[in-house]
């Protein structure tokens, strides 16, 4: 029994998952990790949210969307009006800041129905496209909105958000999207991803599967939406434009289409490589392109799993699997 | 007394071009029957309208009593209707295991929240039970040895058995195979129509199969319908079939 919870990759990654938290607390605390850093901390979680969900959609279920940081203004807007018209202040209960996010994420997962609905039936390149026109219509309507404060961008959120809170939410994302993907649930998903008519004709409910998929990423990328505009305290709709949906989906490509833990890797190394780049100023993002195109030239060449393979903790399997073709 | 699926003049026009017309044709339970012609006869364009991917333009199909007509692959399949395709479609990048349970899905409902909450056991008690299900129709296949290897890295003829055992997990009554002897050599299928025979027997399945292989069709077939331009040329036992003079026509071309 004990062994059989020890090998529990549910409890293992439990408990990983609260070992960083603490280790990160600690270096919080003693200094080693000033406030600058518990900052890109707080942005690496809340990328990782993004990452994560948007692998649900794009990497599980195969469908090229463009529209993540749409899903994620939407959360952000709805749960910072609400928070602002409450006059919730920080030492006030999380509960309803809590509320206020999950209201953001709900406004995000409508949404995402409303237009999931009609722009699932498109495939590939036209679906990509239709995701596009999904953020740049959410950003138009931001600017042009009054309860937005237009382009100007909507100021005086209460900072609410901290380190536990991002880090509790992006536990529970990657959470509920390995639980969700490895379940009957997530076969039908990754089927649908596989060969669509396959599935159809395995009794796979393709609509339905899809739809769920689009939605539960929405959900999530509210979320994150709104510990992002309650953390950075202002949200301009410049913010939440196709270089962010790209942003994020360069995360889940790198990281591996349909892969949790190169999703967050990735969204990890992708954030933190710009501030450690820092001090090379104007060569920053000339610096993090070459990284990312020589990240993806080595990608298919199988140099990382090479690398990983030489590790001595890692299983060696997969050779065997390949040996007999 | 109903069959278990009957077409009354079955019909799909592409544009100007009439696929498959007038098709009129019956199959009951525990038959294995054989549906034969030339190329672009029409053939998988049948499967396709009684799977529903393609929509009939006239006609009817009737299973178990009901219509077909105008319903979902997905419902056809869960009611059912299985197929394998004619160029193998594998969920290559899923385990043999998983390729099987995704045919599995509609016979064990449990829902999100069963899947969220997971540590709980009624979601273990139903993987456990999809997972044994699978397991054993993977035996009967001899493929159990390869349950957690990816479906692409199989050879060609255990990913044509993985393709039926999939077919098999949505319990069907009726299970239609696109040229399941398609690319075998005759080694292998004589072993498929073995595993053709078993699973009839097996599964208690009605079989219609398409297929070019002259020697499977006569070797296991009771019945046989022959198509050409998409319409029925014959139908009958082996024998008539091999001694129709249209059916010979149809094939070899008729004597100038």
């Amino acid at each position: 029994m004990v062994k059989k919870i020890l090998k529990s990759k549910t409890l293992g990654g439990f408990g990983l998952c609260i070992a960083v938290f603490i280790i990160l607390n600690v270096l919080m605390m003693t200094k080693v990790l000033n406030s600058y850093w518990r900052g890109v901390a707080i942005v690496c979680c809340i990328n990782i949210i993004l990452a994560v969900s948007l692998n649900l959609a794009t990497g599980y279920l195969g469908q090229l969307t463009l529209g993540h940081a749409g899903f994620m203004s939407v959360g952000a807007y709805t749960s910072a009006i609400l928070s602002i018209h409450l006059g919730l202040k920080t030492s006030q209960s999380p509960v309803i800041f809590i509320l206020c996010l999950l209201a953001g994420a709900i406004m995000a997962t409508l949404i995402g129905l409303l237009i999931g609905i009609p722009i699932l039936r498109l495939r590939g390149d036209y679906l990509c496209i239709a995701t596009l026109a999904f953020n740049e219509i959410i950003r138009v309507v931001f600017v042009n909105l009054e309860i937005t404060n237009g382009s100007k961008g909507l100021i005086g959120i209460p900072y609410m958000t901290n380190f536990l809170y991002v880090y509790i939410f992006m536990a529970i994302t990657i959470y509920v999207v390995y639980a969700l993907v490895n379940s009957r649930h997530g076969r039908a998903i990754i089927s649908i991803r596989e060969d669509e008519i396959a599935s159809e004709l395995a009794g796979i409910p393709v609509t339905y599967y899809k739809i769920l998929a689009f939605v539960v990423s929405a959900f999530f990328a509210g979320l994150a939406g709104g510990l992002y505009a309650h953390y950075m305290t202002i949200i301009m709709p410049s913010t939440f434009d196709y270089n962010k949906s790209v942003e994020i989906l360069v995360m889940v490509v790198l990281g591996g289409m349909g892969s949790l833990p190169g999703s967050i890797i990735a969204a990890l190394l992708l954030t933190l490589i710009p501030e450690l780049l820092i001090q090379f100023s104007q060569y920053r993002m000339l610096i993090y392109a070459i990284v990312l195109i020589a990240a993806m030239i080595l990608k298919g060449s199988g140099a990382g799993e090479r690398i990983l393979s030489k590790l001595p903790f890692r299983k060696t399997k997969r050779i065997e699997v390949s040996g007999n073709e | 007394m109903s069959k278990l699926l009957q077409t009354k003049g079955l019909g799909i026009q592409f544009g100007g071009l009439k696929a498959v017309d007038e098709f009129n044709f019956e199959i009951d339970k525990g038959d294995l029957y054989g549906l034969i012609g030339p190329n672009g006869a029409g053939k998988t364009t049948v499967f396709n309208l009684l799977t529903g991917v393609y929509k009939p333009t006239s006609g009817r199909i009737i299973y178990k009593g009901g219509s077909l007509v105008n319903k979902s692959p997905t419902a056809i399949t869960q009611m059912g209707i299985a197929r394998t395709f004619q160029n193998i479609r594998l969920f290559k990048n899923m385990t043999v295991l998983d390729n099987v349970k995704v045919g599995l899905h509609h016979s064990h409902p449990y829902n999100l929240a069963t899947a969220i909450f997971r540590f709980l056991p009624s979601f273990s008690k139903s993987e456990a039970a999809m997972d044994e299900e699978a397991r054993s129709l993977l035996r009967v296949f001899d493929l159990e040895e390869f349950a957690d290897d990816k479906a692409v890295n199989l050879p060609y003829g255990q990913q044509r058995k993985l393709e039926i055992a999939r077919a098999l997990a949505t319990a069907p009554q009726l299970l239609l195979l696109d040229e399941p002897a398609a690319g075998m050599n005759p080694a292998e299928t004589e072993e498929l129509m073995a595993t053709i025979k078993m699973v009839r027997e097996k599964f208690s399945v009605a079989i219609l199969l398409i297929e070019h292989d002259m020697r499977l069709v006569m070797g296991i077939c009771e019945k046989i319908a022959v198509l050409n331009f998409g319409t029925v040329l014959a139908f009958g036992t082996p024998e008539e079939i091999k001694n129709n003079p249209d059916v010979i026509a149809a094939y070899l071309g008729e004597e100038e």
